[in-house]
């Protein structure tokens, strides 16, 4: 029981647990959010731009994008915060006069999004039949108006469960941003754990940290389910006015 | 007299070829106004290829295209492809539109229709083809018959001068094949300039005014359907024939 109660104290400390969790409200949930859905929409209005140079008939675009996404791609995200953080830091404190690595945060987790989501939109948009392009050509589009009223939309369509799983890693990487040592005001959900945890010198902060990331991230995955049974079954079509009449019809010869 | 704006089309000496793919090998096609022309042949034959061309999907590497004695060549494709109507063999509709959103986005779009000018005059060819209750369904929920008749109307609310049909019956379950042949048989008889690359040879025979026969991106032999069907003056025309038929 000794082992049991150990475990107890060390993981479910509910009195350090309470402590912490008024300040992952007030501080810690907002930043966390505000850290994953600012760097979730600059990287996928990157991503796209990403995509659509990954596809164009320009060998140079494709050339960029296809090295920039390798680079991004292939890093540690650790990694990528630390130098994007560190490196371009001093330049824009020099710039601007702000010492906040916030923006740094922000710009690092969008750089390394924009590199998969642009993966997810260029498979998506490839996907679509090459039938779509040629007959929105054959009515007289151009092929910019054709990609953009009628490739692209059900390219993104299709990869909108993926692009939902991006965003759940988005939310579990903002916590890397810890180590670029933000203001007190600018911790997310990992970091106040982390303090809190070694002030008490107990993991039980941590575990409430745990909750808060799975009260995002679970109903994020049942909605990427919801998305993809809905998306496989299609839209329930509605019934023919004279279908439903017949099924009343035979309700009432019963 | 005619129901449509047709025009009369001119294809002369064709040549492309797919790197070292000598695809077409100098095609002369023409098109009386208010004609059907069908061209039969064999798969890979380079007849589907042919229809991309001469709506410059695909363009040339040699030749001429001509529209009411006119060379296209020069002119911007897209603006084009706006006066020839093209339907395909796997429809192409857009399954992420409704059907009467299939056929105004053209409008809207090109034409410049305001939203609900542009739905009345889908309504309105979806009724020619006998679709208007489906408006508002998705193609997905349409039978292969129906998505065809909707691909048709969609290509027809542009008024084209041309219409260009790619083996629009050949992913048709057969029951279904009957409906849309009926269809373009009415084209035929409105008065629309039509070339119909098919494998029904019963439509090439009873409803073309000209028949094209191509095998291997030549044009093998040309004339009217009683000739060609009746009397094929080619070995080759003469085998396929066999072969189809």
């Amino acid at each position: 029981m000794d082992i049991l109660n150990q475990l107890a104290e060390t993981f479910f400390d509910w009195e350090a647990m309470g402590e912490v969790i008024p300040k992952m409200f007030a501080v810690g949930l907002p930043n966390t959010i505000v850290l994953a859905v600012v760097s979730g929409i600059i990287g996928t209005a990157l991503g796209m731009l990403l995509a659509l140079m990954g596809i164009s008939r320009n060998a140079a675009a494709r050339w960029v994008a296809r090295i920039y996404t390798d680079i991004l791609r292939g890093l540690p995200p650790v990694l990528t915060i630390l130098v994007i953080g560190f490196g371009f830091g001093p330049i824009i404190r020099e710039l601007t006069g702000s010492t906040s690595p916030y923006p740094m945060a922000i710009a690092a987790l969008s750089l390394m999004s924009g590199a998969y989501i642009g993966e997810i939109f260029r498979s998506g948009i490839q996907s679509v039949d090459k039938g779509q392009l040629e007959a929105t050509r054959a009515l007289g589009f151009s092929y910019g108006s054709s990609m953009r009223l009628v490739v692209v939309p059900q390219g993104i369509r299709r990869v909108l469960p993926a692009l939902v799983n991006q965003f759940i890693a988005l939310i579990k990487e903002s916590s890397l941003v810890f180590m670029l040592g933000l203001l007190a005001t600018e911790r997310e959900i990992f970091q106040i754990g982390k303090d809190a945890a070694a002030n008490s010198g107990n993991l039980s902060p941590y575990v409430a940290a745990a909750i808060f990331y799975l009260a995002l991230t679970i109903p994020l995955t049942h909605f990427v389910n919801w998305i993809d049974a809905r998306m496989r079954a299609g839209r329930p079509e509605k019934k023919e006015p004279d279908e439903a009449a017949a099924v009343v019809g035979k309700g009432a010869q019963a | 007299m005619s129901e449509f704006a047709s025009g009369t089309l001119t294809a002369k000496n064709i040549h492309l070829s797919f790197g070292s793919n000598h695809v077409l090998r100098g095609i002369d096609l023409h098109v009386e106004k208010g004609t059907t022309a069908s061209v039969i042949g064999p798969s890979g034959s380079g007849k589907s290829t042919l229809l991309r061309v001469m709506n410059r999907l695909i363009e040339p590497d040699q030749g001429d295209i001509l529209l009411d004695g006119r060379s296209v060549l020069k002119d911007n494709p897209d603006e084009l492809r706006r006066r020839i109507g093209m339907v395909f063999q796997q429809f192409n509709l857009f399954p992420h539109k409704t059907v009467a959103e299939n056929i105004s986005l053209a409008l809207r779009k090109l034409r410049g229709m305001s939203k609900e000018q542009a739905r009345n005059e889908a309504l309105a060819q979806l009724d020619l083809v006998g679709l208007k209750h489906k408006a508002d369904s998705r193609p997905a929920n349409l039978s292969g018959g129906q998505q065809q008749r909707v691909a048709i109307a969609r290509a027809l609310a542009m008024k084209p001068e041309v219409m260009f049909f790619d083996e629009a019956t050949s992913a048709l379950d057969p029951e279904l094949v009957k409906g849309v042949l009926a269809l373009m048989t009415d084209l035929a008889k409105g008065g629309m300039t039509m070339v119909v690359v098919t494998h029904e040879m019963g439509f090439s025979r009873n409803v073309s005014d000209v028949v094209t026969f191509m095998d291997a991106g030549v044009v093998v032999e040309s004339g009217p359907p009683e000739q060609l069907f009746t009397d094929p003056r080619t070995e080759r025309l003469q085998g396929f024939l066999s072969d189809v038929l």
